[in-house]
């Protein structure tokens, strides 16, 4: 059973706390135990403590698929990309490195690509993915666009993400403030930037 | 050739129709209905190969059997006299050559029968139990019976080949192995 075209899934990363329920949640699963395939990452972790939980954003041309060599990773009618496929996959790490959004994670101990896959033995079933059942501020967030657009008046969910010359359109929606100016990302800016990490471990050997 | 009549749920990155794309993309798709996708001319394909394998098969059991039967009849051995097995006894021997053990048996005074020693499940050495009229292997408790090879309890499923003997003046002569299924 695909899951139903009217569900869609929707991050708001600024109501996110932090409390790593979605990543306990997301262990628990029995088809992947011990395994949390969302990721908790810290923005700026020496200047904030605001967090973004990662959830595979099933991209309409998913960049994990087109680079594998391997035919491993495959997108269902429904639009859901789901994780590596385990007689294909050769851990190759191509997804890993090529996935803009950073959600491929290699399993190295299984030689397996695990990555979200929205949950699909429960969306297809009707339910919701664990890690939204369990957000306690609902920054992950699984319903109609209807209740979204209900429940945040001031937000409106975006599809589309630029990365240098690349617009990657998404099935997950991203939850951004209703008046907003188009992003732009220097994916390559981060190369001119001065090693932030160096500075801190230079004023630790200072003292 | 682009199959124009495949659904395409993924989009291309470069927004150009699927037809454009380049071969590779094509062969190695995305979606799961076009990766579970077989063209009419691959289902051909595989039909012929596989009757083909069939037929040749056939062929096959066809020349075996004519090869077998142009081997015509095993020479007759002397496995040993018959002094040298009582009533009620045994005695290994190989035939027809050195990694088939046989087993001779003399249930009763005029009785001599010879079965290959391989159970016909695992090939375990099957042990002759004189006294409840049986074979017994001691690798999965197989029984075979005595009087004609055939299995009576566990694994084995087929009876133990049996070995033609001739009695010629005091000896007993084996003459050809007769394999069987049921």
């Amino acid at each position: 059973m695909p899951v139903p075209e009217r569900m869609e899934f929707f991050i708001d990363p600024g109501r996110c706390i932090g409390c790593q329920a979605c990543v306990q949640a997301c262990s628990e699963c029995d088809t992947h135990k011990g395994q949390s395939m969302i990721h908790l990452e810290f923005v700026h972790r020496a200047y904030t403590t605001q967090t973004v939980p990662v959830v595979c954003m099933h991209c309409d041309s998913p960049t994990c698929a087109e680079v594998c060599p391997a035919d491993a990773i495959k997108k269902t009618g429904d639009g859901v990309v789901q994780t590596a496929r385990k007689p294909r996959c050769i851990a190759c790490n191509n997804c890993v490195l090529a996935c803009p959004f950073g959600v491929p994670k290699m399993n190295t101990e299984a030689e397996l690509m695990m990555k979200c896959d929205m949950c699909y033995d429960r969306t297809s079933e009707g339910k919701k993915p664990m890690c939204a059942t369990v957000c306690p501020s609902q920054a992950l967030f699984y319903g109609t666009r209807e209740e979204i657009e209900a429940i945040r008046p001031r937000s409106a969910p975006t599809h589309a993400f630029r990365f240098g010359g690349q617009t990657v359109t998404t099935k997950v929606g991203m939850m951004l403030p209703r008046r907003r100016e188009a992003e732009y990302l220097d994916v390559t800016a981060a190369m001119h930037e001065e090693g932030r990490g160096k500075a801190i471990l230079l004023n630790m050997l200072e003292e | 050739m682009p199959d124009e009549d495949r659904d395409h749920d993924s989009a291309t990155p470069d927004g150009r129709p699927a037809a454009a794309q380049p071969r590779w993309r094509q062969d190695f798709p995305i979606d799961t209905p076009q990766d579970n996708y077989i063209a009419r001319r691959e289902f051909a394909k595989f039909l012929v190969l596989i009757s083909g394998a069939f037929a040749f098969g056939q062929v096959w059991i066809l020349w075996e059997n004519w090869r077998r039967r142009r081997r015509g009849e095993p020479a007759l051995v002397q496995v040993a006299s018959l002094e040298q097995v009582p009533v009620g006894g045994s005695l290994v021997f190989h035939y027809p050559n050195e990694n088939e053990p046989c087993l001779l048996l003399r249930p009763s005074e005029n009785t001599l029968v010879a079965y290959s020693q391989k159970c016909t499940h695992l090939s375990c050495p099957v042990v002759p139990e004189m006294q409840s009229g049986r074979l017994a292997c001691p690798c999965h408790h197989g029984f075979f019976s005595i009087d004609d090879g055939r299995p009576l309890a566990g694994p084995p499923r087929r009876p133990l080949p049996r070995v033609n003997l001739t009695v010629r003046g005091g000896a007993v002569y084996a003459a050809g192995v007769e394999l069987r299924t049921v």
